[in-house]
């Protein structure tokens, strides 16, 4: 009960003392922390534009997340979900323009999804490969994934895809866009929140119940609590790691749905940058729980597009800064109550 | 009468709302032997850690030789002459004994040089006087485990401790060395220091001590010179009620032969041979019991039986079931046949400390079809199967909050995988590797009484066991496994007429197997 409580309190906790420590820092640049709080919130929360903003940005945060809290249950730090994510968009990109213009839209957005899960789903598994195969510790190969995924589709970009004279590919086809929250039912318009949001709460979900509803998920957690018992009880390590890292990958190659289908139909240099690591955060906020996940994703798309929108007053990096303030007062909290 | 070495008048401790000591008073008279025995949990290291400076009590006072102290860190109590021999040593491998004897009492300055000649003629003399048989010059991490004891309690010696502080030292001692290790306590005590020892083993108590005290949650319920109590007397003060010490062992009836061991050997990865044509077969309904030594090919006999010997290790020989080969199985592919396997170290290899108690009793059998529904368990098959085997094995936790398996106690622990693996459909062959260790006697009685019902089923039972006794009360033959084989079996009747005078048994079995 006490533990249960305990471990509510202290991602609040952490997120007033990181709002205390960057009103120190506002007041350092000669603004009222008071003032720019209140503007932030007029202008995210406080409107429909704004609360689609967050929304949508939450929604690559939550399958960034993902990607990191599946592998973490094995207690293995998946870092390539930046590589991941961008396997993912591109490859949705890419297979959503190549698609016969008249492809029917559930099988044009299923088929696009289905290849960007498939790419984030490689990318993490070479790093799974090499950990089971070679013992290679999974935060290198997934950090040098990251760059080897980022050359990659740069070239591919450059050299083959891009619409001359610019940095994207040629637009998807009509019917694999996934449509906008404001043109079907009408709230926070203009906004690019989408219908791509939906998918990740079920990935959420759909995750909560892989991990601690199904017999995978039971010897995956009992593996990534104590391999050497797991062992014992006849549970084969090395392909829960690959199923983690599998899995992990396949939500970051998600976060395309979002991007890509759901947004800017295309894809652009840049669009997926700083997603996984954000992504990082969002699982080490949660304790890697996929449900914790929703919440912790919707304060990093709160300060994310909150830092934005007070751009005129503040620069943006002092929310930057809360969001790092934040990470490391969870970490020391979490110390800190175990030791009451 | 001697003055009391230490005295404590009504010392308690507590953690939380959890009195972990209450109300102690004792008197440790300066110049014996005095034995602390209790079960798990009793607080029987509580006490010695107060005493020793590792916690400070909530209230009362404790006095060393007359003084009120009241130390807070263990130097202060080592400064009193105070010394403690921890469970698990504290020496530095790299170091040789004189270097870890002198460690933190070396006796010159920073950049002075280290008078190592000097305290290596001190430690040997120290050495001979109490029979503490060790080469001064030798590099701790080739000594034996009795050695490093030995080393251990040098250190103290060295430091001119005269009150002693020993937390379960037999553990890991052979027979022959727990022997000589009683010769050198007694030495000391005859020379006038002061012994401390924290055990849970009935009769080393009676062997050597010279007084007892007995802990029961958290108090001392009887202190007694030891010449006036029995093993019985003990037992039922430390549980709080009439104990068998013995189980009751009905005769045997052995069926078919169900595990078959052929002239196996295991030559490990740096080409060491562990196993040596070690032969030996059970048949349904008896227990094998292997009585030996640790580190004699137990483990790697083990992991041969459970498919996990680790790559590179070489195997000969045949090991079969039911005459179906176990090579190339694994584990999860062997557990299927029908084998349960219950590892010595639980809570590492048999449990997952963090699940509760319903994940851990489906833990490595989680895959059969009656606890499973679509991708996932069936809640409801698994909560009836759990709640059927905490009554009938009598395992006792806080089923309101569901907590993680590891604030159980060691014996409701141990029920807990001993349950499991007995109720695995279609058993023929139980191992079972120190089914006892850590666990109270009052756990002990039942456990033994399983393992007897279980046999009695038509089960085929390996045990393997470093508890003598333990092996002689539950086995129906027994091999002695010495340098990887076994050197010496005992057949059903030479058993059942050892049972009759145990001591000389044991003395007997000790034979073979050092």
């Amino acid at each position: 009960m006490r533990n249960t409580l305990f471990k509510l309190l202290t991602p609040l906790l952490a997120v007033v003392a990181a709002l205390l420590v960057s009103a120190l820092l506002i007041m350092a640049t000669g603004r009222d922390p008071l003032m720019i709080y209140q503007k932030m919130f007029s202008m995210t929360f406080g409107s429909a534009y704004g609360t689609g903003q967050i929304v949508f940005r939450t929604t690559s945060l939550m399958l960034a997340g993902l990607a990191v809290a599946i592998p973490f249950k094995m207690r293995l730090f998946n870092i390539g979900g930046e590589g991941q994510v961008l396997a993912g968009a591109f490859t949705a990109a890419a297979v959503g323009f190549l698609l016969p213009p008249q492809t029917p839209p559930f099988v044009a957005i299923a088929m696009c999804s289905l290849s960007a899960m498939i790419a984030g789903s490689t990318v993490a598994l070479l790093a799974g490969w090499l950990k089971v195969r070679f013992g290679v510790n999974e935060v290198i190969s997934t950090i040098m994934l990251n760059f080897i995924v980022q050359a990659f589709a740069g070239y591919m970009l450059t050299w083959h895809l891009a619409v001359p004279s610019t940095v994207h590919t040629p637009e998807i086809i009509q019917s694999a866009q996934i449509p906008m929250f404001g043109s079907i039912i009408g709230i926070w318009d203009k906004s690019p929140a989408n219908f791509s949001t939906l998918l990740a709460l079920a990935a959420c979900l759909g995750t909560w119940i892989m991990v601690f509803k199904t017999t995978a998920g039971y010897e995956m957690r009992a593996a990534g609590l104590q391999p050497e018992a797991a062992q014992y009880g006849g549970i084969n390590a090395n392909t829960h790691t690959l199923r983690a890292m599998a899995a992990g990958g396949a939500m970051a190659g998600l976060a395309s749905t979002n991007l890509v289908l759901g947004y800017k139909h295309f894809y652009e240099a840049g669009l997926t940058s700083g997603i996984g690591f954000i992504g990082i955060a969002v699982a080490l906020l949660a304790y890697a729980h996929p449900l914790w996940i929703v919440a912790s994703a919707l304060l990093f798309g709160f300060l994310e597009y909150g830092g934005l929108t007070v751009n005129a007053y503040v620069p943006k990096d002092i929310f930057m800064m809360v969001q790092a303030v934040t990470i490391l007062m969870v970490l020391v909290l979490t110390k800190a109550m175990q030791r009451v | 009468m001697n003055a009391a070495a230490v005295s404590l008048s009504g010392v308690s401790r507590q953690f939380g709302e959890f009195w972990a000591n209450r109300d102690i008073s004792l008197d440790i008279r300066s110049g014996s032997i005095h034995a602390i025995v209790g079960e798990n949990g009793a607080g029987k290291s509580t006490l010695t850690r107060m005493i020793y400076g590792l916690l400070t009590p909530t209230s009362g006072s404790i006095s060393v030789r007359g003084q009120s102290v009241r130390f807070t860190s263990p130097r202060q109590a080592i400064g009193a002459g105070i010394g403690m021999v921890h469970q698990h040593f504290m020496l530095i491998p790299d170091l040789t004994v004189t270097e870890n004897v002198m460690l933190g009492n070396e006796g010159s300055a920073l950049f002075a040089p280290l008078k190592q000649k000097e305290a290596a003629r001190k430690i040997q003399s120290i050495a001979e006087t109490h029979g503490l048989d060790i080469d001064h010059n030798a590099v701790i991490s080739d000594l034996s485990v009795g050695e490093e004891q030995r080393v251990e309690i040098l250190k103290l010696l060295y430091r001119k401790t005269d009150i002693l502080i020993l937390d379960e030292p037999t553990a890991v001692l052979t027979p022959s060395e727990t022997g000589q290790l009683f010769t050198t306590l007694t030495s000391l005590r005859d020379e006038g220091k002061t012994v401390i020892l924290i055990t849970h083993k009935l009769d080393e108590v009676l062997g050597v001590s010279d007084m007892v005290s007995v802990m029961r949650k958290g108090r001392i319920v009887a202190t007694k010179p030891t010449a006036t109590v029995t093993k019985s007397d003990l037992a039922r003060l430390m549980v709080g009620r009439n104990i068998l010490l013995r189980v009751e062992n009905p005769p045997e009836n052995p069926g078919e032969t169900v595990l078959k061991v052929v002239r196996a050997s295991f030559t490990d990865r740096k080409g060491r041979k562990r196993l040596n044509d070690l032969s030996f077969e059970i048949r349904a309904g008896e227990i094998y019991g292997i009585a030996g030594v640790e580190g004699n090919g137990q483990s790697e006999l083990l992991s041969i039986l459970w498919g996990m010997t680790e790559p590179g290790c070489l195997v000969n020989g045949s090991v079969t079931v039911n005459d179906r080969a176990l090579k190339d199985m694994n584990s999860a592919e062997i557990a299927a046949t029908g084998i349960s396997h219950i590892p010595e170290d639980r809570l590492r290899h048999a449990v997952i400390k963090d699940f509760p108690v319903g994940e851990n009793m489906i833990f490595g059998r989680h895959r059969e079809k009656k606890f499973l529904l679509f991708a996932g368990f069936n809640a409801n098959s698994v909560n009836d199967y759990t709640k059927s085997l905490i009554d009938r094995y009598d395992i006792r936790y806080d089923m309101q909050n569901n907590p993680p398996l590891s604030s159980l106690s060691g014996g409701n622990q141990q029920k807990i995988v001993l349950a499991r693996e007995i109720e695995r459909p279609g058993l023929k062959l139980l191992i079972l590797a120190q089914p006892t260790r850590g666990v109270d006697i009052g756990a002990i009685e039942m456990i033994h009484k399983k393992i007897i019902e279980t046999r009695d089923k038509g089960v085929a039972i390996l045990l393997i066991s470093a508890e003598l006794d333990e092996i002689i009360s539950l086995s129906s033959r027994i091999g002695c496994i010495y340098k990887g084989s076994i050197r010496h079996e005992f057949s059903t009747a030479e058993i059942r007429k050892g049972r009759s005078c145990e001591q000389d048994f044991e003395k007997e079995i000790g034979m073979f197997i050092t």
